[in-house]
């Protein structure tokens, strides 16, 4: 049936409204972080000093690297590029592997010193830096669920590439899915000094 | 508008946003090792804006895409902000009795 | 006419067999699915709170001992509020009549579509699973406060995880909405041609988008704290549970104009048609729905006067509470101003239209009294509470919904109810609806506190008539359901336009054919110029 429009614009702005529920749902937890950074300003410097800068440094290059392969995929493919399209979805793919193999030996490493939601440690620090490990295993898991959605989106991606269905003039798929790793990458954004760096 | 008539980001305006994002971390980090006290979270979330700023105009494309989308954009910020700027009407302001 | 039409078959025929409708990606057999659900579910939250009007007909145990009780409340607001009310309107009417409204074949995403049904049924069948696994069902109330619902034993892990579900199921609906509105209108229909039920439901689509991911992540920080204990909520591990709050409203206050706002937009369709007038003041109606959307977003901590937030966020809370009257009472008023002069005919869907407009005052009225700090710190957690928000709700969108049932039902089956009936159900129900819930102000004002299991024996009086009340509506409904279902199969059959309304549904055959229109229509005329429209019964 005529059901299925191709109606390029309309595609799009579903997306935009759909990041836009995406960034509501992490704006909860912005707003839960804003009020308890005001709450316990000391506790939290001092839980950001415990968190390790260079991976999240290393990271924050990652994602970013990332964001602009994924940009430019969508340019090769409107040039007609296919291959090089390909080749920059590939990268933007691996960087998200990168991603989430230093945050496991991130999380890996805090597990290791106690510290996890509900630990016994935990209960021995300050309430603050109970508060503070809280959000950032809850926010950066959130992320990084995000990181694992968009990456599997962009395997459909490159799988429709390979077949021909993203093609020079019906790529709103790809862009759709660049859209989503973008937001990641604004979110990551924020999470990077708010955690890493505070404050 | 049809997907063909859309403008297309070059490479090099590309890449020149990467390189502008990096420059932005770098300082990040940098001015948190600055002692500003309270001004270290003015600062850092003015970079983190403009970052991510960079990132909604280039990489996102809204720069070239009609008044509409930029406006509903610009208000979902601007609830979000209210919903954050609203709570502090009630946790800035508790237990001063 | 009738008879050229014909030639192609209505969407009940063009296929058959169950999974015909449980994967279809047409608009109106995905919103017939809703609405049968909405109200089988309806019939069940009914059966609730009649259960919950008997417990209460006397002081002391009647039917069911107190855990029951908090359980049975707890449902009955969980399944009214997040599987009845919210689909209700917007997910039910609004994919039945959306795309026919603007002249559109389909939603945006039709394939979207069925997935937020299937997202709806998912959710539902969570929310029923955590009836009767794990031990027991929730007897948190449905806003499943912290700490309570952190550490009950109850099962509150599922059930939170059903709303989410359903609040996913919600986003994709408002998502395609929008879509479809911005993309899909005719030709010649410029956004003051829009009918204003459609306006009503961007408005509240723009809600669906934007607040319900709030709600999203508080039941799943919910589930983080039952599950991890992580503690963001605990006082003893540093958390602060008037965040939850804070959370919990910033979603469910603008919840509420999900509910009421295409409510409000099924009486702009239905006034002007029964009073052959255009109506008063289109431009300000519309853009009072989105006022509404708006201003609602901003005065969510009007639940928490007495929470023990900060007395600066409770005078400006409650400022800004009297902003959201303003674009309400513009709505009411141009409804009014609608029905002056006009030639009026008394149908049933303009009963239920008019009532409507009363019952909606009422407990509108009643919503200032609690708006106001002063006020609300005697009046907060009482069955005025109660009484007030099922005047809104239930007289407001439950009556939204029977008067939308009742004027969008020739259309959809192409049959007519027993007209003389239905205005004896209408009468029985609005009676009884005032018998149940008008005797609540007054025990809520002595001082009734809600929620309880038992109470003093003063307020037994309150109690008995309000519960007498409950078997009015029960049979008013009964009624109701009874003509509805008899005419769906057997009542005689109607025209296309048996009203004589002027949007362009009613220019489609009834029931419509798969793609909604014979040729693409183009809008030359406002949608309420009645001007050389004829009624086709």
């Amino acid at each position: 049936m005529s059901n299925i429009h191709k109606d390029y614009e309309g595609a799009k702005l579903g997306m935009w409204l759909f990041l836009f529920t995406e960034i509501l749902l992490f704006g909860g937890m912005f707003l839960l972080y804003a009020i308890y950074l005001a709450k316990f300003p000391s506790e939290f410097h001092k839980g950001g000093d415990e968190l390790d800068v260079v991976i999240g440094g290393v990271n924050t290059v990652v994602l970013l690297i990332s964001s602009f392969f994924v940009a430019i995929s969508i340019t090769a493919i409107r040039l007609g590029n296919k291959k090089a399209c390909l080749r920059y979805v590939y990268i933007t793919i691996a960087c998200s592997l990168i991603f989430l193999v230093n945050k496991f030996f991130e999380w890996k490493a805090k597990f290791s010193h106690g510290i996890y939601p509900d630990s016994e440690h935990l209960k021995e620090l300050s309430q603050g830096e109970n508060i503070f490990y809280g959000l950032y295993f809850l926010m950066t898991g959130l992320h990084g669920l995000h990181v694992i959605i968009g990456a599997v989106v962009l395997g459909f991606a490159v799988y429709f590439i390979q077949r021909d269905k993203i093609n020079k003039e019906d790529f709103v798929f790809l862009e759709n899915g660049g859209l989503y790793w973008h937001l990641v990458d604004l979110i990551w954004i924020f999470l990077f000094p708010l955690f890493y760096l505070v404050l | 508008m049809s997907a063909n008539e859309q403008h297309i980001l070059s490479y090099k305006k590309a890449f020149i946003v990467l390189v502008l994002l990096l420059i932005l971390t770098g300082l990040t980090v940098v001015m948190a090792e600055v002692d500003l006290g309270y001004l270290n979270v003015v600062v850092a979330l003015a970079l983190a804006t403009s970052k991510s700023l960079l990132v909604i105009m280039y990489f996102m494309h809204l720069q070239y895409e009609r008044p509409y989308l930029k406006g509903v954009v610009f208000m979902t910020f601007l609830l979000l902000a209210i919903f954050i700027g609203f709570t502090f009407f009630d946790v800035s302001f508790r237990g001063g009795s | 006419m009738d008879n050229a039409v014909k030639a192609q078959p209505n969407f009940f025929e063009e296929k058959r067999g169950i999974l015909s409708w449980i994967f279809t990606t047409d608009h109106k057999r995905i919103g017939l699915m809703y609405l049968y659900l909405v109200l089988a579910f309806f019939i069940v939250g009914v059966v609730l709170g009649l259960l919950i009007r008997m417990e209460l007909i006397a002081p002391g145990e009647t039917i069911m001992k107190a855990q029951s009780y908090n359980a049975v409340f707890t449902l009955h607001g969980v399944i009214m509020i997040f599987i009845v009310v919210i689909p209700s309107i917007p997910a039910a009417f609004g994919n039945i009549l959306l795309p026919i409204h603007i002249g559109a074949e389909d939603v945006a995403f039709p394939r979207l579509n069925l997935l937020s049904w299937w997202l709806y049924v998912i959710g539902t069948v969570f929310a029923l699973i955590s009836l009767f696994t794990g031990q027991g069902p929730p007897d948190t109330g449905w806003t499943f406060y912290v700490p309570f619902s952190e550490f009950t034993t109850t099962n509150v892990s599922v059930a939170v995880f059903g709303v989410f579900i359903l609040g996913f199921s919600s986003i994709l609906t408002g998502l395609n909405f929008i879509t479809t509105i911005h993309r899909l209108r005719a030709p010649g229909m410029n956004w003051t041609r829009i009918p204003l039920f459609a306006w009503s439901l961007y408005a509240t689509a723009w809600i669906q988008v934007l607040a319900t991911p709030i709600l999203g992540i508080t039941v799943l920080l919910v589930m983080a704290e039952r599950i991890l204990g992580v503690g963001l909520f605990d006082p003893a591990k540093g958390g602060d549970p008037i965040l939850y709050q804070h959370l919990f409203w910033i979603y469910s206050h603008p919840a509420v104009y999900i509910m009421i706002l295409p409510a409000m937009g099924v009486i702009s369709e239905i006034i002007p048609v029964f009073a052959r007038k255009h109506i008063f003041g289109y431009k300000m109606i519309a853009f009072s729905s989105l006022a509404i959307a708006f201003a609602g977003s901003l005065v969510w901590a009007h639940h928490m006067f007495t929470s023990g937030m900060s007395d600066t966020a409770v005078l400006i809370f409650s400022f800004l509470t009297f902003i959201v009257a303003i674009p309400s009472a513009i709505k009411v008023f141009n409804w009014t101003a609608t029905l002056y002069k006009g030639s009026i005919s008394v149908r049933t869907p303009l009963l239920y239209a008019l009532s409507f407009i009363f019952l909606f005052s009422v407990g509108g009225l009643a919503g200032l009294l609690l708006g106001s700090a002063g006020t609300d710190v005697h009046l907060h957690d009482t069955y005025f509470v109660v009484s007030h928000f099922h005047y809104v709700i239930f007289g407001g969108t439950g009556f939204g919904l029977f008067a939308a049932m009742h004027f969008w039902f020739p259309k959809i089956y192409g049959r007519m109810y027993n007209e003389r009936i239905a205005n004896i159900a209408w009468l029985i129900l609005f009676v009884g609806f005032n018998v149940l819930y008008f005797p609540l102000y007054v025990i809520g004002l002595q001082g009734m506190p809600r929620r309880y299991y038992d109470y003093l024996p003063q307020y037994t009086g309150g109690h008995f008539i309000s519960t007498v009340g409950s078997w009015i509506v029960a049979v008013g409904l009964l009624i109701m359901f009874v003509n509805i279902f008899h005419g769906m199969r057997k009542g005689p059959k109607v025209g296309r336009n048996p009203w004589g309304g002027a949007t362009l549904e009613w220019f489609v055959p009834s029931p419509p054919p798969l793609l909604n229109f014979e040729e693409e229509p183009e809008v030359t005329r406002s949608p309420y110029n009645y001007k050389g429209v004829e009624p086709d019964e």
